[in-house]
């Protein structure tokens, strides 16, 4: 019977306590870095798309929101011909950002994209493209990668050595 | 013809009615209060006209009737408990002379209302047709017989100091010293059983939308759910002033008109109210029923049985 009456004295002291609600649109709540929100598809620091269209992303995605298709420009590099996530199904999990080789695509701490139409929440590739590194502002695939593409032969990336003619290695 | 009384029946219908509807509001702002939150503050001022915009949604609503139910008694179920309550307040006396009808058996009545109230309740239950609101409704019938009896024995102190059932009479005969304070545990006791009989958490056994998804009205849709709702309220206030009445001097106070005193303490125990709903978990139906025949009668019995005994031995 006390307990009841402590319990009741407890509740009654809350309401001098601080409020814990965020006055949302007015206030805005703090995020973290790392928050998982809307995705984006970056750029490497010399402006060229990162996304080589591997599909790892599209793989990973537990509720399969991103499609894609791969072609390759002039140069020899692969990049999507288009890259379309279905925002109306994405769970921001997170696990395309994991998967991805090349640290394209990645998660914002943004999280408004309310819309009145579902089919705006289909977002194509000129939606998600933003004009910069993202998180890894130095990080460039193709410099680092032994792949040949137009202007840089093999042996010619970062750390790479020129490639060893195999039928010149005689005993 | 004289119309004082039609306009005093306006005065207190516009109050009462309004005055449920609005504390829909309070309920949900005071506990948000107790829960570190803010409740509904973006219609309007505070959130003011949140009740508006709920009774709307209210009326706008489908109002269904379940192919499986009795028609008749189902659509007559939620009539009859905000008729009852609004009968009770015929009795209430909000200021000297300031009364509907000024019964010499005012506080039978109220009685009597609250248990005709206790219908609504089982036949919406039964109407209904559907398991889970019988159990409700079960439910409800058991708990408001078991806490009537206590409920009427523990008023009966007051009676004895009053001398009288007319509510006037009993506010008036607190000019000394409120009624709380030589009937404590009458007090304590009505108060449990008020609680228990406009069956607020943490005695909705009837309701319990954990156990009986809503219990007795769980079929209700519309305004037929908004009249149990206005009803609740009613009730709430109800018992509420009651409390004031019998136990705290209801209109006696100084300086501020008699009215406003009556209002600002069955404000207080409304708040009071809203406070048990947010702190106490609801018993299971033993734990009621035993608390109900096991300890609350007893003491009642008890009560009555001193306080008989000292006036017998003061006159």
């Amino acid at each position: 019977m006390l307990s009841l009456v402590r319990s009741l004295w407890e509740v009654f002291k809350h309401g001098f306590a601080r409020r814990l609600t965020i006055q949302y649109p007015e206030q805005k709540p703090y995020l973290a870095p790392r928050y998982r929100g809307r995705i984006i598809l970056t750029r490497d620091p010399d402006g060229g798309e990162r996304c080589v269209a591997c599909n790892l992303c599209a793989v990973a995605c537990p509720v399969d929101c991103i499609s894609l298709q791969a072609t390759e420009d002039e140069h020899g590099r692969r990049l999507p011909e288009f890259f379309r996530i279905n925002f109306s199904r994405c769970i921001f999990c997170g696990f395309c950002e994991e998967a991805c080789p090349t640290y394209a695509i990645q998660l914002t701490p943004d999280f408004e994209m309310g819309e009145y139409n579902r089919q705006n929440m289909v977002y194509e590739k000129k939606d998600l493209l933003v004009n910069g590194p993202g998180k890894y502002p130095d990080y460039n695939f193709w410099r680092v990668a032994g792949v040949a593409i137009g202007g840089k032969d093999k042996g010619q990336s970062e750390n790479e050595d020129p490639p060893v003619d195999l039928h010149s290695l005689m005993p | 013809m004289n119309l004082y009384p039609l306009v005093i029946i306006a005065v207190v219908l516009f109050v009462i009615l309004n005055l449920a509807a609005v504390l829909v509001w309070v309920e949900r702002r005071l506990l948000a209060v107790w829960q570190d939150r803010y409740g509904p503050n973006r219609v309007g001022p505070f959130g003011l006209l949140q009740p508006l915009a709920d009774s709307v949604k209210l009326f706008l609503k489908e109002d269904w009737i379940p192919p499986f139910a009795d028609k008749a008694v189902f659509v007559l179920a939620p009539a009859i408990i905000v008729a009852t309550a609004l009968l009770s307040f015929a009795v209430i006396p909000f200021a000297p002379g300031f009364v509907v009808a000024d019964l010499n058996v005012g506080l039978l009545f109220i009685l009597a209302m609250s248990s005709l109230g206790v219908y609504s309740v089982v036949l919406a239950g039964w109407a209904s047709n559907n398991k889970y609101s019988l159990l409700g409704g079960i439910r409800a019938s058991a708990q408001m017989l078991s806490y009537e009896v206590f409920m009427g024995l523990s008023l009966v102190g007051v009676v004895i100091l009053a001398g009288s059932f007319n509510l006037s009479v009993i506010v008036e005969a607190q000019r000394k010293v409120w009624f709380v304070i030589p009937q404590f545990l009458g007090f304590v006791l009505f108060l449990i059983a008020g609680v228990a009989e406009a069956r607020r958490l943490p005695f909705d056994l009837a309701e319990s939308e954990s156990e009986l998804i809503a219990g007795f009205h769980s079929e209700y849709s519309s305004m037929k759910f908004g009249m149990f709702f206005v009803g609740e309220y009613i009730g709430v206030t109800l018992i509420s002033a009651a409390i004031s009445l019998l136990y705290f001097g209801g209109w006696l106070g100084p300086f501020l008109p008699p009215a406003v005193w009556f209002a600002i303490k069955t404000f207080a125990f409304i708040c009071l109210f809203i406070l048990l709903r947010a702190a106490l978990p609801r018993p299971r139906f033993d734990q009621l029923m035993a608390w109900g025949w096991k300890y609350m009668l007893p003491l009642a019995l008890l009560n009555l049985l001193v306080t008989g005994a000292v006036v017998l031995a003061l006159s």
